[in-house]
């Protein structure tokens, strides 16, 4: 259970954490969203007491992170950028971690085992590929069998296979009970992983609220819908409420209505139905949410 | 047939008593101490200059016709040197954790800092202490067999020779221990470096362009004109002309820089972002 009371950050001008209150769970995923430079990594980082709060607290279990006994056996932590020193081996950075813990040697190898880099535990970090360092920022987190698993982009850097894989994991990790805390981008991702969601927009709580709620509330749940014939289509949407955009291959993209009103409609005007497919409209629905606070977004 | 329950599962685990603490944070440092490369390395460094220098140097004093004063002195040369590879060492020790992001995985181990910075000077502190002691020693043992039969022969036995064997290994671990604290309030590997190098040696040369009169307030208290009296067989107070502390003294001014320093590295790492 992580507890945000009023968390602040500021770095000089810039304040990338704003007034931030929130709950997380146990039992459960919870999905962290918010587009580039929104605070997400300042915000785990003030959970696991690398960064300062200018004000507000927050607290693991009611303890702040520097009061634990033993962090590694309750929290598990994935910081964004690669926290480890690349002249050393996957075993020794683990093993020298766990020590600090005193965590048994032997789990060291079974963490290696989860996240599939037994083979190359004695080569150094240094020449680890991407997705390879993100297993290894993944396998510290879990070294300690911790309570509470915080990860930042955990699918950054994973292949398909490897992102499934995440899911799966983070899945079974709530399944046991744990609080698991993961940030993303990827919307489709978070929308098949995630229960609940805190998402944020230029450091301030936007939405806190279970993941189909957040795609409920969406009023941009649009359709593509492909019909017999689509020259009067458009217009019966447009006089029905609706906007249909046309692409070229003759499909429509129709929002503004719902899946029985597509329906309904085209049996008014006669005209058969080849398909009617819910588009996935979380990334809308964050769209929508966090258009106003896009800090890096592209001009439009 | 049995309800199902929706309630979540809790998630219990008991923990080992006590906390995370000092013992655990010395295995830890002392693995990671190893287990870089730059380790072996500034140790290859120290060996060569202590040993390699001391052994040119004595090696030229073989056959000359008159004897050389305080030989001690001549064979233990390479220290001068070899202080900025514990130098270095000491300085990687923590600037690397900064300079690769190690800092915030170690940190997230044991978030106590104070915790982290004394693990890592005991390891420092001992290692290069033990490092030290064994090359004085090795170091004098084969200086003296180059200069047997000579005029310059010198013995263990000597009078402040054996003081200046043990002084030298302290001297140099402390010297790594500054080096560690400078790092911890720089963060930064090449800064800290700059910095190591100008205590010892810019100081020095700003020094001599001063004043007679504040020279001779402060040269005494830089850590070359320690070293100073530190290899010296003797030193009546003053080292070519200037007023010094005796060598303990001296070692006890620089394990209070060593002090000051590596706490002013712990207040600012609590205060600090990571
Ligand atoms: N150490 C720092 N000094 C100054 N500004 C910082 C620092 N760290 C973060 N920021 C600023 O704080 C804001 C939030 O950054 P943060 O990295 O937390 O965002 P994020 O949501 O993790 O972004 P991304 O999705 O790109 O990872 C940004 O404007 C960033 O520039
Ligand atoms: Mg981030």
């Amino acid at each position: 259970m992580i507890k945000a009371r009023g968390l602040t950050k500021r770095f000089g001008d810039v304040v990338a954490v704003n007034d931030l209150s929130f709950d997380v769970e146990p039992g459960r995923v919870t999905g962290f969203l918010g587009p580039n430079g929104s605070g997400k990594t300042t915000t785990m980082s003030m959970i696991m007491g690398l960064d300062r709060p200018t004000s507000g607290s927050v607290t693991i279990f009611d303890q702040h992170y520097r009061d634990l006994r033993w962090p590694l056996r309750e929290v598990g932590g994935l910081l964004e950028a690669r926290a480890i020193h690349p002249g050393r081996s996957a075993r020794s950075h683990l093993w020298s971690l766990a020590q600090y813990n005193d965590i048994a040697k032997s789990r060291v190898d079974e963490v290696l085992e989860i996240v599939g880099l037994s083979a190359v535990s004695r080569k150094r970090v240094g020449k680890f590929s991407l997705g390879m360092g993100q297993r290894l920022g993944i396998a510290a987190a879990l070294l300690g069998d911790p309570a509470v698993v915080l990860l930042d982009e955990p699918v950054n850097g994973l292949d398909p296979e490897g992102i499934r894989w995440m899911r799966t994991l983070c899945k079974s990790l709530a399944g046991e009970g744990r609080t698991v805390f993961i940030s993303s981008h990827m919307m489709a991702e978070m929308a098949l992983t995630a229960d609940q969601l805190v998402v944020i927009g230029q450091g301030r709580l936007i939405a806190e609220m279970p993941v189909a709620d957040f795609v409920a509330r969406s009023s941009t749940q649009s359709f593509r819908v492909r019909v017999a014939s689509s020259e009067s289509f458009p217009d019966a949407v447009q006089k029905a409420g609706g906007t249909a955009l046309v692409e070229v291959d003759g499909t429509m993209t129709i929002s503004g209505m719902d899946a029985q009103a597509i329906g309904d409609l085209a049996l008014s005007l006669g005209v058969a139905v080849y398909e009617l497919t819910a588009l996935a409209s979380l990334e809308d629905a964050f769209m929508e949410l966090t258009g106003g606070s896009v800090e890096f977004g592209a001009a439009r | 047939m049995t309800a199902v329950s929706n309630a979540p599962v809790s998630f219990e685990r008991e923990l080992p008593s006590g906390r995370a603490g000092l013992r655990q944070a010395l295995s830890a440092e002392w693995t990671k101490f190893w287990s870089v490369r730059s380790t072996p390395w500034s140790l290859f460094a120290l060996i060569v200059a202590t040993i390699g220098l001391g052994a040119l140097s004595t090696n030229a004093l073989h056959g000359q016709p008159f004897a050389f004063p305080d030989p001690t002195r001549r064979i233990l040369v390479g220290f001068n040197l070899g202080q900025f590879a514990i130098g270095v060492l000491g300085v990687m020790f923590i600037s690397a954790e900064y300079g690769t992001g190690q800092i915030r995985s170690t940190l997230s181990a044991m978030p106590r800092r104070p915790v982290v910075v004394a693990a890592k000077a005991i390891v420092m502190g001992g290692v290069s202490l033990v490092v030290g002691e064994i090359l004085s020693f090795v170091t004098f043992f084969m200086g003296s067999a180059i200069l047997a039969g000579t005029q310059s022969h010198v013995s263990i036995g000597d009078s402040g020779v054996m003081r200046v064997l043990v002084e030298s290994g302290i001297y140099l671990a402390l010297m790594g221990l500054i080096g560690l604290g400078l790092a911890t309030i720089l963060r930064n590997t090449a800064g800290s470096i700059a910095t190591f190098a100008g205590l010892v040696l810019i100081l020095t040369l700003l020094l001599s362009a001063m004043p007679a009169s504040i020279i001779n307030a402060v040269s005494r208290y830089l850590p070359a004109n320690i070293g100073a009296t530190v290899f010296a067989v003797s030193t009546p107070g003053r080292l070519q002309g200037t007023p010094v502390f005796s060598s303990q003294v001296g070692l006890v001014i620089l394990a209070l820089y060593a002090l000051v320093l590596l706490c002013g590295g712990c207040i600012l790492m609590i205060r600090r972002d990571t």
